[in-house]
C-alpha cells in the first residue's frame, strides 16, 4: 500500500517542525541562564522580569533570563558537566567552590567579588507543622523524640538540606556548651570534643525519623504538603512561608527554633561562561540589581531575609527574631564543614542508614 | 482452576464449535476473575486518567486553555514534537536495517547484536541519560573537545535527542524482527529471479510484507520518545522554555503549585496515549486484515 506515502509525509512533518524551529531563537536580544536551587523559583520569576525591565530602560537591549532549578549540589553539579549557566545562585557557598575547584569556571576567591559575602539575600531554617501543631513540636530537641516523623531533604545533594543538619548540630553545641563562641576556644577542645560526641548522636537520632530523603527543598515540601507524609518539616524560612501562602493558609503552622543557623545563599558570575558568551556586563549587572532596594524588596517579598537595611527595617515584622549563628562562627567555614560532614564518607554518611 | 477459568473465557466465542465441553461451568470464578481484572484496570488505569482531566479542569475550560499560553509550555510542547521528529525516523530507518540484516543474512556476531538491540530495555533510563553526560559532559570523555569547538550536546537539544533515539530503539526492530525472520527470504528471491533490483526488490516486496509492523513499531516509538522522563531529565539541564520537554515541564509545573497547568500538559501526554491505544488497536486489526487477504494469493503464487 502508500507505506512510501507514509513516509514522504513523515518527511514533511519533520521539516513543518524544521521551520517552526528558528522561532525558538530568533531574537538577537541578550539571553542568560540563571542556575538556581530550589526554592527561588517565585522570586527569580519576578525579579528577572524587572531586571529586563530595567535593562531595557537603560541600555535599549532586550535580556530574556532562563531559569533552571534543582537541588543546589545537583544544579552545580549540571554546570561542572557542562551546563552553560551565566551566573550561579545557589543554596551555599560550597556548591559554587565546587564549580571553581573541579571545572575551573571561576575564581577560588570568587565570594569576595560582590557585598556580603556575594549573598544578597539570607535565610534561615525553621520547622513546619500540621495545624495546630499536634505532635507539640516547639525545638530541636523534639525532632529526635521517638515516633515523630520528619521530612528534610538529602544533604548530599540539597544546600538546603544541609543548612537544616548543620543548624541541628550547632544547636547541641550551643546547649552543651553555652556559649558559641567556646567551640574556638582551645582550652574548651575537651568539652567542645563532648559536644560534638553528643550533636552525633542527637542528629543521628534525628535521621532516624526521616522516611524520605528528596533530592531538593521543593521535592521535599510536595512529600509534606501535598502528600501529607510527616510531622514536622524542617524547611528554609521562606519555603515554610510560601507553603502557608501557596498550599492552604490554616493547614500549615510554623514553629521557630530557640537558635538555628543564617543562611548565606550566594551568587556569582560564572567567568568562562560570561566570556564565551559575551554577556559579562549584564550578568555582572543581573546580580547587582539584587542588592538594590528595587532587587531586596522583591527579596523580602519573596520571604528571604534582605539585607539592604532600610528594605529590612521595613519588612522586620515579617519576619521572627531568632538567635541566628553563622557557619563560619562554628564550623569555620563551609569548605570545612563539607569535609567533615557531607564529603564521602564524612559524617552524614556514618550517621544515615537507609533504612 | 486458573486454566478452568480461562478455557471459560472463550466460551462464548467457542461455544458453538465445543458445545457444551465444559460442563463445570462455574459462575462465580468467572466473574471474580472478570472483577478482579476491571477492578484493577480501573484502579491503576482509569482512576488515574480520570484524576488527571479533573484536576486539569478544576478552575474550568479557560485556565485549562490558558495553561497553554505559557510560552514555556508551548516551548515544551515544539521540543517535545522536535524530539519525536527526528529520534522516531531515526529508529525506523535503523530498525528497519537492523530487522533486515538479522532475518535475512547471517553474519558474525548477529546474536550479539540481536541482544545488544534489546539493551535500552534492561538499562534504566537514567543510566542511559547518565551515559551521555560522562560521554558528552564537560568533564567526559568527548567533552572538552566539543565545548572547544562550540558544540553543545549535553543540556543542549541534540543530548535530548540522543537521549530518546537511545531510550526508544528497540520499538521498531523489536516489532520486525519475529516477522521477517518468519517470513523468510523466498519471496525476496523470486524478485530478484525475476529481474527485480534491489530497490525494486525492497520497496515492492519487503517492505511491504511488513508495513503493519513497521507502523505498528513506530507508533510506540513515538510515544515513548514523547513520553521519556528519566533519561531526558539527567541530559536537558531544565532550562524552563528551552530544554524541557513536555513530561519535565509537568514536574517543573507541578514544584511551583501551578496544578492546573501541570495537568493540562499532562494531559496532552494522556491523550497522546489513548491516541496510541487507538491507533494501535486499528493498526493490529489492520495487519490481522492483510494477512488474511494475503494468504490464499501467496498460497497460488507461490
Amino acid at each position: 500500500m502508500s507505506l512510501r506515502r507514509l513516509l514522504s509525509s513523515v518527511a514533511l512533518a519533520a521539516m513543518t517542525f524544521g521551520f517552526l524551529l528558528p522561532s525558538l531563537a530568533t531574537a538577537k536580544d541578550i539571553e542568560l541562564l540563571n542556575v538556581s536551587y530550589d526554592p527561588t523559583r517565585e522570586l527569580y520569576k519576578e525579579f528577572n522580569a524587572a531586571f529586563s525591565q530595567y535593562w531595557q530602560a537603560r541600555t535599549g537591549d532586550t535580556v530574556t533570563i532562563q531559569q533552571s532549578h534543582g537541588g543546589a549540589g545537583k544544579q552545580a553539579r549540571a554546570v561542572i558537566d557542562g551546563l552553560e549557566a551565566d551566573v550561579v545562585t545557589l543554596a551555599l557557598a560550597y556548591d559554587i567552590d565546587a564549580i571553581a575547584e573541579k571545572a575551573d569556571l571561576l575564581p577560588a576567591d570568587w565570594q569576595k567579588r560582590l557585598p556580603d559575602n556575594s549573598a544578597p539575600y539570607t535565610s534561615t531554617i525553621v520547622f513546619l507543622v500540621r495545624k495546630g501543631n499536634p505532635k507539640g513540636v516547639k525545638d530541636w530537641n523534639d525532632l529526635a523524640r521517638p515516633g515523630i516523623s520528619v521530612i528534610t531533604p538529602n544533604p548530599k545533594t540539597s544546600g538546603g538540606a544541609r543548612w537544616n543538619y548543620l543548624a541541628a548540630w550547632g544547636y547541641v553545641l550551643k546547649k552543651e556548651l553555652g556559649d558559641l563562641a567556646r567551640v574556638h576556644d582551645p582550652k574548651a577542645a575537651a568539652e567542645v570534643a563532648k559536644a560534638n560526641a553528643k550533636a552525633r548522636q542527637f542528629v543521628t537520632a534525628l535521621f532516624k525519623n526521616v522516611p524520605v530523603l528528596d533530592s531538593g527543598a521543593r521535592g521535599s515540601t510536595t512529600t509534606f504538603v501535598q502528600r501529607g507524609i510527616g510531622d514536622v518539616f524542617i524547611s528554609w524560612e521562606n519555603e515554610a512561608y510560601l507553603a502557608i501562602k501557596e498550599l492552604g493558609p490554616g493547614k500549615f503552622e510554623i514553629i521557630t527554633p530557640s537558635i538555628s543557623i543564617l543562611a548565606e545563599p550566594p551568587v556569582a558570575v560564572v567567568d568562562k561562561v560570561v566570556d564565551k558568551h559575551g554577556t559579562r556586563s549584564v550578568a555582572e549587572a543581573y546580580l547587582r540589581f539584587l542588592y538594590t532596594k528595587q532587587g531586596q524588596e522583591l527579596v523580602a517579598k519573596h520571604y528571604y531575609r534582605p539585607r539592604h537595611p532600610e528594605v529590612a527595617k521595613r519588612y522586620r515584622g515579617q519576619f521572627v527574631d531568632v538567635a541566628l549563628f553563622t557557619i563560619d562562627d562554628v564550623f569555620g567555614g563551609w569548605k570545612k564543614a563539607q569535609q567533615t560532614h557531607f564529603a564521602d564518607g564524612g559524617l552524614f554518611d556514618q550517621i544515615y542508614q537507609p533504612k | 482452576m486458573a486454566a478452568g477459568a480461562t478455557l471459560q473465557q472463550h466460551t462464548p466465542w467457542n461455544a458453538s464449535r465445543e458445545g457444551h465441553g465444559i460442563r463445570a461451568e462455574i459462575p462465580w470464578i468467572k466473574w471474580t476473575f472478570v472483577s478482579v481484572t476491571l477492578g484493577y484496570l480501573g484502579l491503576f488505569l482509569a482512576v488515574p486518567l480520570a484524576a488527571v482531566f479533573t484536576e486539569a479542569l478544576r478552575k474550568g475550560i479557560g485556565a485549562y486553555l490558558e495553561s497553554f499560553q505559557d510560552p514555556a509550555a508551548l516551548a515544551a510542547i515544539r521540543l517535545t514534537l522536535l524530539v519525536a521528529a527526528i529520534a522516531v525516523p531515526a529508529n525506523l530507518v535503523f530498525g528497519l536495517a537492523a530487522a533486515w540484516a538479522i532475518a535475512k543474512f547471517n553474519f558474525l556476531g548477529k546474536n550479539l547484536l540481536t541482544t545488544l538491540i534489546d539493551l535500552p530495555f534492561a538499562v534504566s533510563p537514567v543510566i542511559s541519560g547518565l551515559i551521555y553526560v560522562l560521554l558528552f559532559g564537560q568533564q567526559g570523555w568527548l567533552g572538552p573537545w566539543l565545548s572547544s569547538h562550540d558544540v553543545n550536546v549535553i543540556f543542549a537539544v541534540p543530548g535530548i535527542v540522543l537521549a530518546t533515539i537511545f531510550v526508544t530503539f528497540p520499538f521498531v526492530a523489536r516489532e520486525l524482527i519475529p516477522l521477517m525472520q518468519e517470513q523468510g527470504n523466498e519471496e525476496e528471491e523470486a524478485a530478484l529471479v525475476l529481474g527485480a533490483g534491489a530497490w525494486q526488490t525492497f520497496w515492492r516486496v519487503t517492505l511491504p510484507n511488513v508495513k503493519w509492523a513497521l507502523l505498528y513499531g513506530v507508533i510506540l516509538c513515538n510515544a515513548r520518545a514523547m513520553g521519556e522522563f528519566g533519561a531526558v531529565s539527567v541530559v536537558s539541564g531544565h532550562i524552563r522554555g528551552k530544554t524541557n520537554t513536555m513530561p519535565l515541564h509537568v514536574e517543573i509545573l507541578y514544584n511551583e503549585y501551578n496544578f492546573v497547568a501541570a495537568f493540562a500538559v499532562a494531559s496532552l501526554l494522556a491523550i497522546l496515549a489513548m491516541v496510541t491505544l487507538v491507533a494501535k488497536t486499528f493498526v493490529e486489526w489492520k495487519s490481522r486484515q492483510s494477512v488474511e487477504l494475503l494468504e490464499p494469493t501467496t498460497a497460488e503464487e507461490v
